[in-house]
């Protein structure tokens, strides 16, 4: 059986894809994926906040209180050359790149285009294969409108690609009035992928403490279905390659959204729930569901499901919505 | 060498000595001491870089324990054959003398680089004079002095050289601070010139000199009557030697670099008939004078001392003119009693002798004279001042120039008006806040336009005693010609300020130049700005034409991101008025710079510089200068007009800046100043300050129990006693049961506070409706404040509660006690201070504090103010500070004194029994005094005698015997209190001592794992995979375990305590170690600026020290035993968290983590295990019933 997919132009060994996650940060870890089928690796994000405030941080924490004393003009060693967790991260791109065949993606997380965007730069000489660009923002001021939103997402897209060669995949979230458009506008600027869809950390209250919390629950299987629907909607109709991310629990869901249209599908919160090892059992899952029905190759039902491939388009429309409704058993 | 292709650069005289001499040793052994840390610092620095010497070889750097352990390092380096050297000052330089007459006795070729610095006597002072060099002349070792930051670098070079080839030692002196600390353009020595001046036939020579046992010999023996005289005159040749020795080795240095100097140079006016001789940065400034008043056809002129000792009187004659008919010599020391001062001794015996023996015809008047003592500045003025004493028919013999000395008149009358700088010379002085990053832009300026603009640069800074919200000023100068005026500017031609509150303090405009710029930084519009001013500031602009602008560069920072970080958009703001650059070049080297600077602190950093220096000159303003004052704002007195007279005619001319101008006869002769004037210095540093919310609060105390500064204060009172308060005046009833009537207040001296948080961080009390508000929540202060001015003066009128009534058994209780330690100069959130002012609140009225010197003993007693109080009744800790090395024996001192004492009243109380009555000497003499309330029965006991003993006096020779030591029957607490620098290294052996003499002294280290004061040096206490200097690469060694040294003992009192973790620990620590009648040892966690965290979490972090098990608490208390329970008490629990959660959050562990991870997670797995095996050795400790020492090995030496 042939499972060759091609992904941000990179030819991969079959569609499915680690992304971006804490495992991925371990050097041991990204060699077990590969051991255990992962097509490529998405290294966990560098937040662009990250990388100011620890930039911000270490700078006032090594500059407090110099010049202030005669006696103690300074407080550490001269010259005391921190790398930053940044560099660091461009280090592991450059190790992990350096310990396995398949593909290493790297992964940025910003919401502006200032300097972060330099980063990119450096990862691409690390050795990442490609970059993928997660932009989380959630336009919390409320005199933006949701043309300005696009726009910076374009700007920042327009920004990267200006700083690298290497391909880049935009993550985005569904929270645009036309998710769709905002998808051809992004391959129109250039995105060799578009992945779908990001999840924001949501805040919950801590009613004890009077207190904000944020936690990330992991995805569930269910939750396949937004990004399902867009990947259907998209498919055949944007030069970008598709990334489905979100709710892959089980071979089931890497093989619906290979018939919505996704040119690779990504897994995290499967893994974290399961283990590393859980990879290989949705390659195994997808290779068993393909050869029971004799199909040599996920290139052949790609897509079949899509809005373009189906008979009744209305499915992935309004009428969709009306039947689900009219199906639900009333209480 | 052509001059061109030499490289030009700018740096300290520290750096430039120790550029030159590392490349031309081995082997350096150092102990920090400023001003010469930076030295030893650089040296290990390079070292740990693989830096190599001019041999290809990387010198070893060893840290020791103190200054006499470097020095018998380097001689038993030396003595195995290795170039060794060492750098220091001042009371280290001390600690060397022993050495040092060894090292010299057995012609042993060295260099040791001191940055001279006063030696400690009426008060400490880190500042600079040769008082500490001119204790060596009996040595042995040849003096060189240096007088710049050029000569310095030269010189580092020209003594090693000499030194090798005389094989008698040299220590290379110049003026600490001054020269040590002076950023100026000099020309570097290239490794090629180094390389020329080492003769390796010399070097050889050494090693051939070394112990070896392949050719064994004996050195060090002992001699008796019959040799050792005959011996010593032996080397005689080598000192004689010397002076030829040194003059060939500046010929050879002269042919290599085209600089020139003679073991005396002589500048001036060949037919010069009045000469001051001097050495030293003073020399620089005689030289520019002399320059100015020949050219006013003067005849004057100038002798450089540079090799000093041996003093060769036929070089001085050489350069001596023969019309000189008067001279005279100044001496940067003093030496009480003598007939004057030693270099003036020197050239006057060696002119006698000269004239005696005919190589001189006629003897000159020859005068002598101080000077410049402490880094007092010695400016052009002051040098007049001298020539114009030496045209008198009588002039006065040992003077003093730059005070006034209304006491013995010994001072000449200075001119102030004398002022020789160019007129093409860029004079500025910039008034910053050492936080606001002003030196730090200044340096940079200095090298972009020494090193970039080509032209030459000096700056100087000088920075005031307190270790938050202090003042720096910083001295610049740029000019066509190279820089040496080693003295503060006194006209200027801009004058930068940048905090505007200074102008309320201080007279910053007297330094401006007629016509001067003066850059204003304030929070107003141009056309407001003018009438904030004060009435005195607006004269000095009118009256002196002052060109005046104005840039609310604070609003542009905190745009540009940069918070409190004004220094880039200031440091544009002069570029662009001074002219010194063309402005956009000016803009491309500040930018490049930038770069240079931040660039390893990431890309953020860098761009939000650049933004503010492109704001920076849209918010500058020429302000328009109206013709007339209008302000209605007055420069405030510093200090309130019923303020003690001392206060007013002292400390607070300090505040105001002006100390220099103080005469001696206001100056106490021996020392000892009044206490408690701290609170006379309302700095007002803090943006934030505590605001309380009375509703919420739960009156735990915690937030008064941890504050560094003491400015939460907390008082029960009658509510009645409420009326007429002022209407900001908040309270609540107080919180406990069986108080009806009973209110409560916490009172924050928000004028002392620094706003460090820890009050909030410690506060318990949430509110249940406002999310984030706590009982104590920090606001700005900005309209707080006068209200609290008033709230204050109410609160103080409240009466004291009374300490019997207080339960001194919790933290809540304590809150009530008067602290007697207060508004230090300590940093913001220091860890030190809530202990310090624990112990003033628990036994303030009856304690003496022995003092290590480190950062306690500066921000307990750096004049202008003292911290350490006194109660109400007039009563407060007694606090002195003898030195580094020797405060445990000094505290011990204190114990003999008091305990001999103590016998003395209670045998002449018993002998005057019969006038004083049986019941009242009975009841003295047996009455207990470990609570407090049985102190205060003590105290109203002893008062009866008193006024008994009054009674008798007059007839009676032993009631006056015992009134003078009567005091002593109230128990003593006697403290000696120091850092882990002293208790771990330099102190030692003398705090081992002091525990194993048996008598009743506590003792309190403050540990911070480091040598906070000096700036962050690694002592014995830092911890394993910590970074600190002389540890760059992180320590490699766990910390000694000073507790379990002193439990050895058996005898000792010993408690670990973290007061962020269990503050009920250390109260109970704290209470039981002073009643433990015998010595006590509390090792106490102190976070520090030094670990590399915001101080505002300093309690959390001591609350994760003791989690992860790093800092177990305990208490080992001997007197268990007595009552059959277990001496050692293991206070926390065992680890929750690893050892990682706690360290890296502070940037002495995560930076070995981000530099050398695997490194890191090495030292960290070690730490881990370190720190689990003694968790669990403690434990078995703690289940032994008679703890870790046999109770038979440990019944001696208590209650001596």
């Amino acid at each position: 059986m042939d499972l060759t997919t091609r992904y941000l132009g990179m030819t991969l060994k079959n569609p499915l894809i680690a992304s971006a996650s804490p495992l991925n940060s371990k050097l041991d870890n990204i060699r077990r994926l590969e051991d255990a089928g992962a097509a490529a690796v998405v290294l966990p994000s560098i937040f662009e906040e990250q990388i100011a405030r620890e930039e911000e941080l270490f700078d006032a924490l090594m500059t407090t209180g110099i010049d202030t004393y005669g006696e103690a003009l300074t407080y550490f060693p001269a010259h005391t050359a921190f790398a930053l967790d940044t560099v660091r991260y461009v280090e592991v791109v450059a190790e992990a790149a350096a310990a396995v065949d398949i593909p290493v993606i790297a992964s940025l997380n910003g919401v502006t285009d200032h300097g972060w965007i330099e980063y990119a730069r450096e990862i691409e000489a690390a050795g990442a294969a490609a970059l993928e660009l997660n932009i989380y923002f959630i336009p919390s001021d409320l005199s933006l409108t949701g043309r300005d939103v696009e726009t910076r997402y374009l700007e920042i897209l327009e920004a990267v690609k200006e700083t690298v060669k290497i391909p880049i995949a935009v993550k985005i979230a569904p929270y645009f009035s036309a998710p769709g458009h905002m998808a051809l506008e992004l391959d129109k600027a250039g995105a060799d992928g578009l992945v779908l869809f990001n999840r924001f950390y949501e805040p919950d209250i801590d009613i004890s403490k009077l207190a904000l919390t944020s936690d990330l629950a992991l995805s569930n299987a269910y939750e396949i279905r937004l990004p399902l629907l867009w990947i259907g909607v998209l498919a055949g109709k944007v030069k970008a390659s598709l990334a489905a991310t979100s709710g892959v629990e089980s071979g089931i869901e890497v093989v619906k959204y290979l018939l919505a249209g996704a040119d690779v599908v990504m897994t995290t919160s499967a893994l974290l729930r399961h283990g590393i090892g859980h990879m290989k059992v949705l390659l195994d899952d997808l290779e068993s569901w393909l050869a029971a029905r004799d199909i040599s190759s996920p290139d052949r039902i790609r897509g079949r499901m899509s809005r373009a491939s189906v008979d009744d388009p209305t499915a992935f429309e309004r009428a969709n919505y009306i039947q689900v409704l009219q199906g639900y058993p009333a209480a | 060498m052509a001059e061109a292709k030499r490289q030009k650069a700018t740096m300290d005289g520290n750096t430039a000595v120790a550029h030159s001499a590392y490349r031309v040793n081995e082997v350096c052994a150092i102990f920090p001491i400023t001003p010469s840390s930076p030295m030893a610092e650089l040296a290990d620095e390079w070292s740990s870089r693989g830096e190599t010497n001019i041999w290809g070889n990387v010198p070893v750097v060893q840290e020791m324990q103190s200054e006499g352990g470097a020095a018998g390092a380097v001689h038993g380096s030396l003595q195995a054959g290795a170039l060794t050297t060492t750098f220091t000052a001042s009371q280290g330089l001390m600690l060397m003398l022993p050495n040092m007459f060894k090292i010299a006795g057995e012609l042993t070729p060295t260099v040791f680089h001191v940055a001279a610095r006063s030696i400690a006597t009426h008060a400490l002072s880190i500042f600079g004079d040769h008082s500490d060099v001119m204790a060596t002349r009996t040595t042995g070792f040849a003096l060189m002095c240096s007088g710049s930051v050029q000569e310095a670098h030269d010189f580092a070079l020209i003594a090693q050289a000499a030194t090798l080839k005389a094989r008698v030692p040299f220590l290379h002196f110049f003026d600490g601070f001054r020269t040590s600390h002076e950023v100026n353009t000099l020309t570097l020595l290239s490794d090629a010139e180094i390389r020329a001046m080492i003769d390796d036939d010399l070097v050889r020579a050494h090693r051939a000199r070394a112990l070896d046992p392949e050719h064994p010999f004996i050195r060090g023996t002992a001699q008796n009557p019959d040799t050792f005289f005959q011996n010593r005159e032996a080397a005689n040749p080598y000192y004689a030697a010397v002076p030829g020795i040194v003059d060939n080795a500046m010929a050879d240095f002269s042919g290599l670099t085209g600089r020139t100097y003679r073991l005396f140079d002589y500048d001036g006016a060949p037919d010069a008939e009045r000469v001051i001789v001097v050495m030293g940065s003073g020399a620089e400034t005689v030289r520019e004078t002399v320059a100015d008043l020949v050219a006013r056809g003067e005849k004057v002129g100038l002798v450089t001392v540079r090799l000093y000792r041996p003093f060769s009187v036929d070089h001085l004659l050489e350069v001596l003119p023969q019309s000189c008919r008067e001279i005279a010599v100044l001496d940067r020391t003093k030496e009480p009693g003598a007939t004057g001062e030693p270099l003036y001794l020197d050239v006057i015996s060696g002119l006698a002798a000269a004239v005696a023996d005919g190589r001189r015809k006629a003897m000159p008047k020859v005068i002598g004279g101080r000077y410049g003592l402490s880094s007092k500045d010695f400016d052009p003025a002051q040098v007049k001042a001298v020539f114009d004493e030496l045209k008198k028919n009588v002039a006065k013999n040992s003077f003093t120039v730059g005070i006034n000395d209304d006491v013995s008149h010994t001072s000449l009358e200075v001119d102030a008006d004398y002022v020789i700088e160019p007129d093409d010379v860029v004079r500025a002085v910039f008034y910053g806040l050492g936080a606001d990053g002003t030196v730090g832009a200044n340096k940079n300026s200095v090298k972009i336009i020494a090193e970039d603009a080509g032209l030459y640069a000096q700056g100087y800074f000088v920075y005031d005693s307190h270790k938050s919200g202090a003042q720096t000023v910083s001295h610049l100068r740029f000019g066509p010609r190279p820089i040496h005026s080693p003295y503060l500017i006194r006209s200027a031609n801009f004058v930068g300020c940048h905090q505007f509150h200074f102008l309320h303090r201080q007279d910053l405009l007297r330094l401006a130049a007629p016509g001067a710029m003066f850059l204003l930084n304030a929070p107003y519009a141009p056309d407001e700005v003018w009438d904030r001013l004060p009435r005195s500031t607006q004269q000095a602009i009118i009256d002196k034409k002052l060109k005046f602008y104005l840039i609310d560069a604070t609003t542009a920072a905190r745009e540009a991101g940069l918070k409190r970080r004004t220094n880039t958009i200031l440091q544009t703001c002069f570029f662009a008025l001074s002219g010194v650059l063309p402005h956009d070049e000016a803009i491309a080297q500040i930018k490049k710079r930038i770069r240079k600077t931040y660039a390893v602190k990431g890309d953020k950093v860098v761009e939000q510089n650049f933004r503010a220096v492109d704001t920076a000159l849209q918010r500058l303003h020429e302000v328009k200068v109206p013709k007339k004052v209008s302000s209605r704002v007055e420069r405030p007195s510093v200090v309130p007009a019923d303020a003690p007279k001392f206060v007013r005619e002292v400390t607070a001319r300090m505040f105001e800046g002006l100390g220099d101008d103080i005469p001696v006869s206001k100056l106490p002769a021996d020392g000892t100043f009044p206490s408690g004037t701290a609170a006379f210095e309302k700095r007002n540093v803090a943006d934030e300050v505590p605001v309380w919310e009375p509703d919420i609060c739960v009156q735990c105390g915690q937030c008064s129990f941890v504050c560094p500064h003491s400015v939460i204060r907390a008082k029960y009172f009658d509510e009645t006693r409420l009326d007429g308060r002022p209407k900001a005046f908040k309270s609540a009833p107080v919180n406990a049961r069986g108080y009806p009537g009973v209110a409560f207040s916490l009172q924050f001296y928000v004028e002392d506070c620094t706003g460090c948080g820890l009050c909030v961080e410690a506060c318990p009390a949430h509110s249940l409706i406002d999310p984030g508000i706590k009982a104590i929540n920090l606001a700005p202060k900005e309209g707080l404040v006068e209200p609290e001015r008033d709230n204050v003066a109410f609160f103080e009128a409240l009466p004291v509660n009374d300490r019997a009534r207080v339960d001194f058994a919790n933290v809540r209780g304590v809150q009530f006690l008067e602290p007697l330690f207060e508004f230090s100069g300590a940093c913001a959130g220091c860890g030190e201070t809530p202990y310090v002012k624990l112990l003033s609140q628990l036994f303030g009225d009856r304690l003496m504090v022995a003092n290590a010197t480190g950062c306690s003993s500066i921000y307990g007693g750096n004049l202008p103010v003292t911290p350490w109080a006194k109660n109400h009744e007039g009563r407060g800790p007694a606090w002195s500070n003898s030195l580094f090395e020797d405060n445990a024996e000094f505290g011990l001192g204190f114990r003999l004194a008091a305990d001999k004492h103590l016998d003395l009243a209670q045998a002449l109380l018993k002998s005057l029994e019969a006038e004083l009555g049986g019941e009242l000497v009975n009841a003295i003499l047996t009455a207990p005094q470990i609570q407090e309330s049985e102190i205060r029965a003590q105290r109203i006991r002893v008062g009866e005698l008193k006024a008994k003993l009054l009674q008798l006096a007059e007839h009676n020779p032993a009631a006056n015997d015992l009134l003078s030591v009567v005091d002593h029957l109230v128990r003593r607490s006697i403290w000696i209190v120091g850092g882990d620098g002293w208790a771990y290294d330099i102190g030692y052996g003398g705090l081992d001592h002091v525990l194993a003499t048996g008598r009743n002294v506590n003792v309190l280290v403050l540990d911070t794992e480091v040598y906070s004061n000096t700036g962050g040096q690694a002592s014995k206490a830092t911890p394993l995979g910590a970074i600190a200097k002389f540890a760059a690469a992180g320590k490699r060694v766990a910390r000694k375990d000073l507790a379990l040294q002193a439990i050895a003992y058996g005898n000792v009192y010993v408690a670990q305590v973290a007061m962020g973790a269990n503050p009920q620990q250390t109260l109970q620590a704290f209470r039981e170690a002073e009643a433990y009648e015998g010595p006590s040892l509390i090792l106490a966690y102190s976070h520090c600026i030094a670990h590399g965290f915001d101080l505002r979490y300093g309690l959390r972090q001591q609350d994760l020290a003791v989690a992860s098990g790093y800092w177990p608490l305990i208490r080992y208390d001997p007197a268990m035993r007595e009552i059959g329970a277990a001496p050692f008490r293991l206070d926390s629990p065992r680890p929750t968290i690893p050892l990682k959660s706690y360290a890296y959050n502070e940037m002495r562990y995560r930076a070995l983590a981000l530099t050398r991870p695997q490194e890191a997670a090495a030292l960290l797995k070690e730490a881990q295990e370190a720190v689990e095996q003694k968790y669990r050795a403690y434990e078995d400790f703690a289940r032994m019933k008679s703890g870790p020492i046999p109770a038979e090995a440990t019944t001696a030496g208590r209650d001596i």
